[in-house]
């Protein structure tokens, strides 16, 4: 219970804005802080291995992370993420337009000390009830 | 060189298929616009060409572009003094050159200098090196994979390295009105008239490298004025979005903005997202004009939709300029239909599973399929939780499919329609009639040294 007052569930899209888009058969998605102050939840959460444990399911390889403090933002290479790419891939997306939204939907469980320096408008009492972190929440939220 | 303050750069073709009359409403909504770029070459745009220049010898070029030239006719009548710069040569900048310069003829304009730059088109270089006993092939070696240009020498359709601003920047300088090319890196379109009209240095990285970057944000076309933008539903009059203008100042710093009046946005979210754009290393961005460092970049919001970038690094860039080719890797289609119902999901599974059980019975072992429910999370698996799939009632069901015989994907095409009758209760959408194969176009990137190539230039006029 302790901890479920000390962190909070939230979605990657609250603090963060993305693009992505293909080089050949890999990708890369960038994610930008909404906030200034959400880069440093974003550098000390959305680790390589996280997102690459995110984008499994899709096949992708080895995860680099590229920081850019002066943009706020960091910079995701996934290679091997499109199953061949523009030109040979079978999938509906086979150009990686669509991994900015799907990471936007990964789910972090973050201190609710990090939360409150982003200082953020106050979201309704039914939104935030959905959001505070039950045990065993942090585990589904890998994805 | 012009003592000009800055300059104005839009583009307003992000790609072929883009707005048709884009171009031209961006003319009339900037009237002071100094270059107009447009991109017209994917990576999988060269293959479409050579298979229309193989139908016809004079083809092999974005004919699109030349119905662009027709409608900017009455602008420059009118005294416009936009130049334009394109890659839509494609295969064949010639043929497209000559195409405008008899569009241009027609009409009156008898004295219009058109540009052409050639030389990317390096295939030769790379069947040579694919047959003479595989001795050079390992030069041309997958970029992605390592592999040796062997595997595929005997299928190449099309190889063109990625050329710089320095010819584009020439006819300029010889003062070409319309600048045609082949295969170039797309910011390079920008950086040639910054060096044309700026006189910079080539070694002049840093103001290179700035350019470069104000040419990697307009390359897309309205990706930078709110279009893709994760905040997409707050733009505001999207079906009037505005095609971008990068005023670029003679120190190499540039603000990104939209004509007055245009839908869509400028802010510096849309800046930054179209900035992480298809890059790598953001230490390392490799152009052949420069390599860009974007870690001391600064985005700034002056004013509405006006947004300032500066603060690029260049150093100098690398000896070899990447290559981009394709081979014939075979055929592939894809088919699909709308079920709808209880188990919609479940029933479109089965249902894929029963079309390529039939072509399977029919001799053909497919070598590559796919089965996807689309509005079921289809592109990002595990995403969706699988208790809500079960309660959707309704899926689009795409089967893709992939084979070196032709004959193995037509069958293929022809499995579709009978779960018509024999599929499940709830299948509709299918009026659009069997799927059509496609050829598959394999993409090889390698690199080829700088030295191997000579980029030429020639101007020629309107009068023919």
């Amino acid at each position: 219970m302790k901890q479920s007052s000390t962190k909070r569930q939230i979605r990657l899209g609250e603090i963060a804005y993305a693009r992505s888009g293909d080089k050949g058969s890999g990708a890369n998605v960038g994610v930008i802080a909404r906030a200034p102050e959400g880069f440093a939840i974003l550098r000390s959460y959305l680790s390589a291995a996280r997102v690459e444990k995110f984008f499994k399911p899709l096949g992708v390889g080895k995860v680099i992370r590229y920081e850019l403090p002066n943009l706020g933002a960091l910079n995701f290479v996934l290679p091997r993420i499109l199953a061949g790419g523009a030109s040979r891939s079978l999938r509906t997306d086979a150009q990686g337009k669509t991994l900015g939204q799907a990471i936007l939907e990964m789910k972090l469980t973050i201190f609710k000390r990090d939360w409150m320096r982003l200082k953020l408008p106050v979201r309704s009492a039914q939104s935030q009830g959905d959001e505070i972190t039950q045990p065993g929440v942090a585990r589904n939220a890998t994805l | 060189m012009v003592d000009k303050p800055q300059i104005k750069i839009g583009n307003a073709q992000g790609f072929w298929g883009d707005s048709v009359d884009a171009p031209a409403r961006l003319v009339s909504q900037q009237p002071d616009l100094d270059y107009l770029t447009l991109d017209y070459l994917a990576e999988v745009s060269m293959s479409i060409l050579a298979s229309q220049r193989e139908r016809d010898p004079t083809a092999g070029y974005a004919r699109d572009f030349v119905e662009v030239v027709r409608s900017l006719i009455p602008l420059w009548q009118k005294g416009s003094k936009v130049r334009v710069i394109s890659n839509a040569g494609g295969l064949n900048p010639h043929g497209c050159a000559k195409a405008c310069a008899e569009v241009l003829h027609e009409a009156g304009i008898r004295s219009m200098k058109i540009g052409v730059v050639t030389g990317d088109d390096v295939l030769p270089l790379l069947k040579a090196a694919g047959t003479n006993g595989g001795a050079k092939s390992k030069l041309f070696a997958n970029l992605e994979t390592g592999e040796s240009l062997t595997k595929v020498s005997g299928a190449l359709v099309t190889a063109s390295a990625y050329l710089g601003a320095q010819p584009i920047a020439k006819a300029l300088t010889a003062g070409a009105e319309i600048l045609i090319t082949g295969r170039v890196a797309d910011p390079s379109l920008t950086v040639a008239p910054c060096v044309a009209e700026f006189g910079w240095d080539w070694n002049d990285h840093d103001r290179i490298a700035g350019a470069t970057i104000a040419g990697h944000l307009i390359e897309c076309g309205a990706q930078v004025t709110g279009g893709i933008s994760t905040d997409w539903l707050q733009i505001p009059d999207p079906a009037n979005i505005g095609f971008p203008i990068v005023e670029v100042s003679s120190d190499g710093t540039c603000v990104v903005t939209k004509p007055k009046g245009t839908g869509g946005l400028v802010n510096e979210r849309t800046v930054k997202e179209q900035l992480l754009y298809e890059i790598g290393d953001p230490d390392n961005y490799l152009s052949p004009d420069v390599t860009v460092s974007f870690l001391s970049l600064q985005v700034r919001e002056e004013k509405k939709n006006r947004v300032r970038v500066g603060g690029a690094r260049g150093r100098p860039p690398t000896s070899s300029y990447k290559v981009s080719a394709s081979y014939r890797d075979g055929f592939w289609a894809q088919g699909m239909l709308t079920i709808f119902g209880r188990n919609a999901v479940a029933k479109a599974r089965r249902s894929g599973d029963v079309i390529l059980k039939r072509v399977r019975e029919a001799g053909y072992e497919l070598q590559r399929s796919l089965v996807e429910c689309v509005g079921a999370g289809a592109c990002m698996p595990g995403l969706l939780d699988r208790s809500i799939e079960a309660e959707l009632l309704e899926t689009l069901l795409r089967v893709t499919v992939a084979d070196p015989r032709r004959e193995a994907v037509e069958r293929f095409t022809k499995e579709m329609s009978p779960l018509i009758c024999g599929g499940p209760q709830g299948v509709t959408g299918y009026a659009a009639g069997r799927p059509r194969v496609h050829p598959v176009f394999g993409y090889w990137p390698c690199l080829v040294d700088k030295k191997e190539l000579n980029p030429q230039m020639d101007i020629l006029t309107s009068k023919g």
